[in-house]
């Protein structure tokens, strides 16, 4: 299996450029974020738009207006809508590229594309950049995307500098069809994680100033309503979370061919099952009065930081059965 | 917990038993409650921890043993305290204990109370239906009997009730989602049946290496004594284990160019069952991913190596060929380090024999370069392999009832004086040395060794089982959504005939987006046709 050095250098240069993109994009939302107006017009949307989508305003779904009566835009709510909408093009160009990176990485090995840290990663984010423009659709969280695409360029950046790897087969233990299933599994939980994360962080700070008003008075009233992001983490936890228990169910099956056991201890697996008891507990912890809120999105933060835990000290400080990182 | 309610007391009901119970119910409900169950749930994930920080014993006792070591009275306590043993320490199987009492108390209730809703039917259609979120009314041409037929056929899947009530009006509830239940209990089932047959298999399991030479030699599981490391569980002493022979042939490993590996192969030839009395060997290609299953147990191909063959000339002519495996020190290059120990034949004198024993003990390098007289290996395939060779002659300590390593010789016997070092010499294949009394080292060639794994667990097809279980009921539970609808159809009040009909909607879980799909609903209902969405 040689590896094609042309495909592989496209792919890196697909990978610089979508990281670049997204950094591009990350500005654009900046700038529309801190249009101050019209970050609040926005909050104030997310607020009657929610009402509707739990349904408890009032008796009747069908009558309630879905828009508020659209104020006279001021020209520079104009600007930063347009600006917004340009930052989400923006992102999904650099989406598209993004793909380009993984496909021809994988068309230069001959292999799926997840043999080792700085590929795992490249998937990661960009399933984190595809579940967020997919929240968009659903939900108006649109001036959030900032948050979202810091996380995404930061890990991007660290990935194609620190992680870089180059292209290369993969050891005979990694040479099953495991690898697709588990990793894959893996990599659509972990990305699809990462909104939650952000969410909740963001739910500290805007239930935070909702409590006090004088709290992150300059910030969090741009940030939607604590109930809307408290959706959003929910929604997207639920989604991850059988995908996760999935992705370890099937390393279990695979570490029993390829390890002889199917459940060793091994750092990567502990950790694993230490994210996936607190993601477990989050959600006990929204059917449990006094731990709704606040207390549950902390427990969501710290089973994203369980993850990329995982991922950055397991593979690159403990030594165990998952040292594929590829950085020897 | 414990201490919530405990309501005064007159002092003549206050007996010891009485209180032992109200101890023992309340200890029971706060045991049982979600709080303590969340409680429970992290203290499991925090004590997990340390297993992933810490070296642990069953993992890797030579590297426990050096961080205790390395970290003084500090090491020690953690050793005390079972921090290189997590997963069997008394804390971690006081809390998932715990975590299962705490399971089955809330597991229980739960199951009385679904097998009653199962039975029960939806609850009655309520009089005010524009009271519930989500409600919508109109009127149709169609009579009451009709409009009730068609919403039937479109609540296809619903659990639904009709009833009729006065003034002609007739209503049918239904309601959806009962599978949400069913998976949220299958899920929690599923825990506790994989909980015990994992903690069963840590018991009747076990695991055992050892190293076969690829030349055709072969290893049978006939007994602990077989294998050069051994861990039973619990309840195994290794005297019942399932007979099977294996054969290992050849083994090659494929590299890149630059080096990598991309293949383990080893060809085998096994027996197990009335094949062992037949004497029948079927063939069976050993790969990393691809363990022989055979006789309930496994075998798999972990590691490999070199294994030097040297023959000993002495100076009576007698000849002594071995050839013993050396260990791998570089995987990258697979130099590897070993010592080959012979011992004098024909000398039936003990304390003679002690001054003839002879180690060959050194580097083995694949693909070797020596540069100013030292060998190192660049590349991990043979290619005219080279040693380089301490020969050393005396007392190997072979007698002194102490285990040795076989890759080593005893450094106390060299410190000692009784073993010396007689020759030094890099030696090519075919190459040998001489030694002062007229003995001859031949360096004959290299062969190569796997290290295979047996592993047994009896338990581990239940375990599969109950994550398979616990993951269908997981996302049944997540994915799918309880809904109730009421449909109320009463005859126009103008009395002109045509009607009146109510819709109205309750999640019971999930209710975002229950709007739009209420409305969908909601409408097929009233207007009686299919909408396309
Ligand atoms: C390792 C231990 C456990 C795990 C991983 C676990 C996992 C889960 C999950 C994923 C759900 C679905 C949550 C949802 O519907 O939003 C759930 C629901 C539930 N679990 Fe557990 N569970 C565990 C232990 C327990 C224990 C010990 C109890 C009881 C004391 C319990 C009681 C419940 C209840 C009552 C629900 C329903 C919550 C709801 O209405 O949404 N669980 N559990």
């Amino acid at each position: 299996m040689p590896v094609n050095e042309t495909l592989s250098q496209y792919s890196d240069w697909s990978f610089t450029t979508a990281t670049a993109i997204y950094l591009l994009a990350l500005v654009f939302f900046l700038i529309e974020q801190s249009f101050g107006v019209k970050g609040r017009r926005a909050a104030e949307r997310s607020a009657t738009r929610v009402r509707e989508l739990v349904g408890a305003g009032g008796p009747s779904t069908a009558s309630e207006p879905v828009e508020p009566p659209p104020a006279a835009p001021s020209r520079e709510a104009g600007r930063a809508e347009r600006i917004g909408r340009m930052g989400v093009a923006l992102t999904v160009l650099g989406l598209l590229l993004h793909v380009c990176a993984l496909v021809l990485r994988g068309l230069a090995v001959d292999r799926w594309p997840w043999g080792n840290m700085y590929e795992y990663i490249m998937a990661v984010t960009l399933i984190a950049v595809a579940s967020w423009l997919f929240v968009l659709r659903k939900f108006p969280v649109r001036h959030l995307s900032g948050f979202m695409l810091l996380p995404v360029v930061i890990l991007m950046f660290v990935n194609g500098t620190l992680l870089y790897t180059v292209a290369a087969p993969v050891q005979p233990a990694l040479q099953s069809y495991w690898l697709v299933i588990h990793v894959s599994a893996a990599i659509i939980a972990s990305g699809v994680f990462m909104v939650p994360g952000v969410a909740s962080i963001c739910y500290l700070f805007r239930s935070a100033h909702e409590r006090d008003p004088r709290k992150f008075a300059k910030f969090a009233p741009k940030l939607p309503a604590a109930d809307v992001l408290d959706r959003v983490a929910y929604r997207a936890t639920v989604l991850a979370f059988p995908l996760f228990t999935f992705g370890v169910l099937c390393g279990a099956v695979w570490a029993e061919s390829a390890w002889g056991r199917f459940w060793g201890w091994d750092p990567k697996e502990t950790t694993a099952f230490v994210a996936w008891v607190v993601y477990a507990a989050y959600l006990h912890s929204r059917a449990t009065a006094g731990w709704r809120g606040t207390r549950a999105a902390l427990i969501n933060i710290i089973g994203f930081a369980v993850m990329v835990f995982n991922l950055f000290f397991v593979n690159l400080v403990t030594t165990g059965f998952h040292s594929y990182a590829g950085l020897g | 917990m414990t201490s919530t309610k405990t309501p005064p007391k007159p002092a003549y009901r206050d007996s010891t038993p009485r209180r032992v119970v109200a101890f023992g119910r309340n200890t029971w409900r706060g045991l049982t409650s979600m709080r303590t169950a969340l409680m429970l749930l992290f203290l499991l994930a925090l004590a997990a921890m340390p297993g992933a920080l810490l070296p642990q014993r069953s993992l890797n006792a030579p590297k426990t043993a050096d961080y205790i070591a390395a970290h003084g009275w500090w090491g020690t306590l953690l050793d005390r305290l079972q921090f290189f043993d997590v997963y069997s320490s008394i804390w971690f199987s006081a809390i998932y204990l715990l975590l299962m009492v705490s399971l089955v108390g809330c597991l229980t209730p739960r199951t009385r109370d679904y097998v009653r809703s199962m039975r029960a039917k939806p609850v009655l259609t309520p009089r005010n239906l524009s009271r519930m979120p989500h409600f919508l009314q109109a009127p149709r041409t169609a009579s009451v009997d009709e409009v009730i037929e068609a919403a039937r056929a479109r609540l296809k899947g619903w659990r639904i009730a009709e009833r009729e009530e006065d003034g002609g009006a007739r209503t049918i509830s239904a309601e959806r989602g009962y599978l949400r239940e069913t998976g949220n209990l299958l899920f929690h089932f599923g825990m506790l049946g994989l909980i015990v047959a994992f903690a069963l298999g840590k018991m009747y399991s076990y695991e055992g290496q050892v190293i076969v030479q690829a030349n055709g030699s072969e290893f049978c599981n006939g007994g602990i004594y077989a294998y050069d490391s051994f861990n039973p569980g619990l309840r195994v002493d290794g005297t019942e284990l399932e007979p099977f022979c294996v054969k290992v042939n050849d083994f090659s490993a494929q590299y890149t160019p630059e080096n990598q590996p991309v293949a383990y192969l080893a060809p085998i030839e096994y027996q197990s069952g009335a094949d062992l009395q037949n004497n029948v060997w079927k063939p069976y290609l050993l790969e990393v991913n691809s363990p022989l299953r055979t006789a309930g147990d496994r075998v798999y191909l972990l590691g490999n190596g070199y294994s030097p063959t040297f023959t000993v000339t002495y100076p009576n002519g007698e000849e002594r060929t071995q050839t013993i495996q050396w260990a791998t020190t570089d995987p990258a290059t697979h130099l590897a380090e070993g010592a080959t120990k012979f011992d004098p034949p024909g000398v039936t004198d003990a304390v003679e024999r002690r001054t003839k024993q002879l180690a060959i003990t050194g580097l083995l390098a694949p693909t070797p370069l020596v540069q100013g007289g030292v060998l190192t290996s660049v590349a991990p395939q043979l290619d005219n392999p080279m040693v380089a060779v301490d020969v050393l002659r005396g007392d190997l300590g072979l007698d002194a009832g102490r285990s040795q390593s076989i890759f080593s010789v005893d450094q106390s016997m060299v410190d000692d004086g009784r073993l010396k070092r007689v020759a030094r010499q890099n030696l090519a294949v075919d190459e040998s040395i001489t030694l002062d009394d007229g003995t001859k080292i031949r360096f004959d060639g290299v062969g190569k060794w796997v290290s295979l794994q047996v592993s047994h667990d009896p338990t581990q097809v239940y375990v599969l089982g109950f994550a398979i279980a616990m993951f269908v009921g997981l996302g049944a539970s997540l994915l799918i959504k309880r809904r109730r609808m009421w449909i109320r159809v009463s005859p126009a009040d103008s009395g002109e005939g045509g009607t009146v009909v109510q819709v109205g909607g309750l999640a019971r879980t999930d209710q975002a987006g229950y709007g739009e799909e209420f409305n969908r609903i909601a409408d097929e209902l009233i207007s009686g046709e299919k909408r396309k969405k």
